[in-house]
């Protein structure tokens, strides 16, 4: 159990500092002096949360499945010719900066929640698909050789074989994907989006250093916390392996 | 029994596989030898329709493989390849046991199965049966892949170059295991290789394989005696043919029997009756005889084997 404890202790105080921000209203009446108000109340903070939340978790989710779905349609024998298109489009494709994505969507979406969205899933696909592909090709030949020679289906060679094996990497893939995104939703609050990055705007709008540094703790938080979450789950599932004893 | 009739095997325009013809007997071991590239292994992962084949047909025990099911013809064939291929993520006990959960045996009988095999193959099952896969010794892990190409008791056995990898001494052991084992279970055995020692120890017949065609196709005594060609000839080394086809023939072939066996003392590295008379020849040189006693497996002597019956009568 202890591999959850870090992961609990941060979403702890995520959950109390969204909640109870403006008990700290000295601390920012320190940082940011002369300001009438110091604590961001256009909106509540666990709103905010919900929201940027949301947004990460539908994109991390649509990336997930299209980018695994995707990984396995390129690796099978039919789909084997858009390999090494695919191959590319997932390692150039993270040069693209999301800001672009977003300017790009803006005209086509509209304002709000569609076009962030839209950029999310776009940029969070590419690193699950780049590690779906390295999961999946790096499992050794002789095994889908053995696996198949010896009767097995082609669906099953990739239920219980392939995606078991490749399990790890493309874990890993999510995890990136998901901690960056939580970085990048906070630009959807330029195009209307209501994400913990509406303090960070507004603070910088008006010169409020105080509003500024909420939604960034809160987003640095939400960061970490997410990422000691797939911390512990890589842990967990390393050691389920090794539990048998490798 | 496994017929190739007129098969081919096109790689866009080079032909891997030529016109082959073969036929495989029921628990006869044939063993597929040749030099790298000259097809072999493109024949075997035909039979198990790993690779289509462009021209001919191939029928096991009389049914055309192309009208079965492939995962249902692949089932009844046990297949043992070079790198092992065992399942990384699962246990030796789990690999095993692969094809008879794909078969959906029940519980008791898999694991029943899988303590046999193990035991067979000189596995303990305590100690290995829930060890993965990397923590084995390379013999360990092929004896394993052997294991689970048995698992299911089919009825053929494919073997890709099984021991290719291993050292010469656990190679060795592992060829001394396959006949060991081909003795109790007789599968009908095709065994790629391209070490012609190793085809002459474990075939009952071998097809000399060369550019995609099969130039010779017979037992490893009328290969030594009669090769084909002077492909053939340079493969089992012209000058080496003598000692080879001693080690072809056991001692029990040339020994003389004592009227009953006696009771002595055998020592320690003793001459037995399946030895081959190369081995007695070894020993003789080495240790300067003019002849040794035989043994029996219950280690009773059984008769003698002497130098000058072998030099007249040993090839």
């Amino acid at each position: 159990m202890r591999v959850w404890l870090p992961a609990t202790l941060l979403a702890s105080l995520l959950l109390v500092l969204s909640a109870g921000m403006p008990v700290l209203e000295p601390l920012f009446n320190w940082v940011q002096p002369g300001k009438q108000q110091v604590i961001y109340e256009r909106e509540s903070f666990l709103f905010l949360l919900q929201n940027h939340l949301m947004l990460v978790v539908v994109s991390a989710a649509v990336g997930t499945f299209v980018a695994v779905a995707g990984g396995i349609f390129v690796t099978r024998p039919f789909g084997r010719d858009f390999l090494p298109l695919v191959g590319q489009v997932a390692s150039i494709g993270q040069t693209f900066p999301p800001v672009a994505v977003l300017a790009l969507a803006v005209p086509v979406l509209g304002f709000g929640e569609a076009p962030i969205l839209l950029a999310l899933v776009l940029y969070g696909l590419l690193p699950i698909l780049r590690n779906t592909l390295a999961g999946l090709e790096g499992i050794n030949p002789a095994v889908r050789e053995a696996a198949l020679g010896m009767g097995m289906s082609p669906v099953q060679v990739l239920v219980r074989v392939e995606l078991p094996l490749a399990g790890r990497v493309i874990l890993a893939g999510i995890r990136t994907s998901v901690t960056i995104n939580i970085a990048t939703a906070a630009i959807g609050s330029t195009i209307g989006a209501r994400t913990l990055g509406d303090p960070v705007i507004a603070g910088l709008v008006n010169g409020n250093t105080a509003y500024v540094l909420q939604g960034a703790i809160l987003i640095g938080l939400l960061a970490l916390t997410t990422d000691s979450l797939f911390e512990a789950l890589e842990r967990s599932w390393d050691r389920r392996l090794q539990s048998v004893g490798v | 029994m496994i017929e190739l009739k007129n098969v081919s095997r096109r790689f866009g325009d080079t032909v891997a596989v030529d016109g082959v013809n073969l036929t495989i007997e029921t628990g006869e071991v044939c063993v597929l030898v040749g030099s790298s590239g000259c097809g072999k292994s493109t024949t075997l992962r035909m039979i198990n329709r790993l690779l289509p084949h462009s021209a001919g047909e191939i029928l096991v025990d009389g049914e055309d493989i192309t009208t079965m099911n492939p995962e249902q013809l692949r089932l009844n064939m046990g297949y043992v390849i070079q790198g092992t291929g065992l399942f990384p993520h699962w246990t030796v006990a789990r690999n095993i046991a692969m094809v008879p959960r794909l078969l959906n045996w029940p519980r008791e009988r898999i694991d029943a199965r899988v303590d046999e095999l193990m035991t067979l193959l000189d596995l303990d099952p305590s100690a290995h049966a829930n060890k993965y896969p990397q923590q084995l010794s390379g013999g360990q892990a092929q004896r394993v892949g052997v294991a689970r190409a048995l698992a299911a008791d089919p009825n053929i056995l494919l073997m890709d170059e099984p021991f290719g990898a291993l050292d010469a001494i656990t190679r060795e052991n592992l060829q001394l295991e396959m006949l060991r084992i081909q003795k109790q279970v007789r599968k009908t055995t095709v065994f790629v290789t391209h070490d012609i020692d190793e085809a002459l120890k474990l075939a009952t017949r071998i097809a000399v394989m060369d550019q995609g065609r099969i130039i010779q196709h017979d037992t490893p005594e009328n290969i030594l005696r009669h090769p084909a060609s002077d492909f053939v000839e340079n493969l089992i080394g012209k000058q080496d043919r003598g000692l080879k086809l001693m080690s072809l023939r056991p001692v029990r072939d040339l020994m003389a029997n004592h009227t009953e066996p006696r009771q002595s003392e055998p020592g320690e590295h003793v001459l037995r009756e399946e030895d081959s008379i190369r081995l007695a020849l070894s020993v003789m040189l080495w240790q300067d005889l003019r002849q040794v006693a035989v043994f029996n497996a219950q280690g009773q002597e059984t008769g003698v084997i002497t130098r000058e019956r072998i030099i007249q009568e040993g090839v």
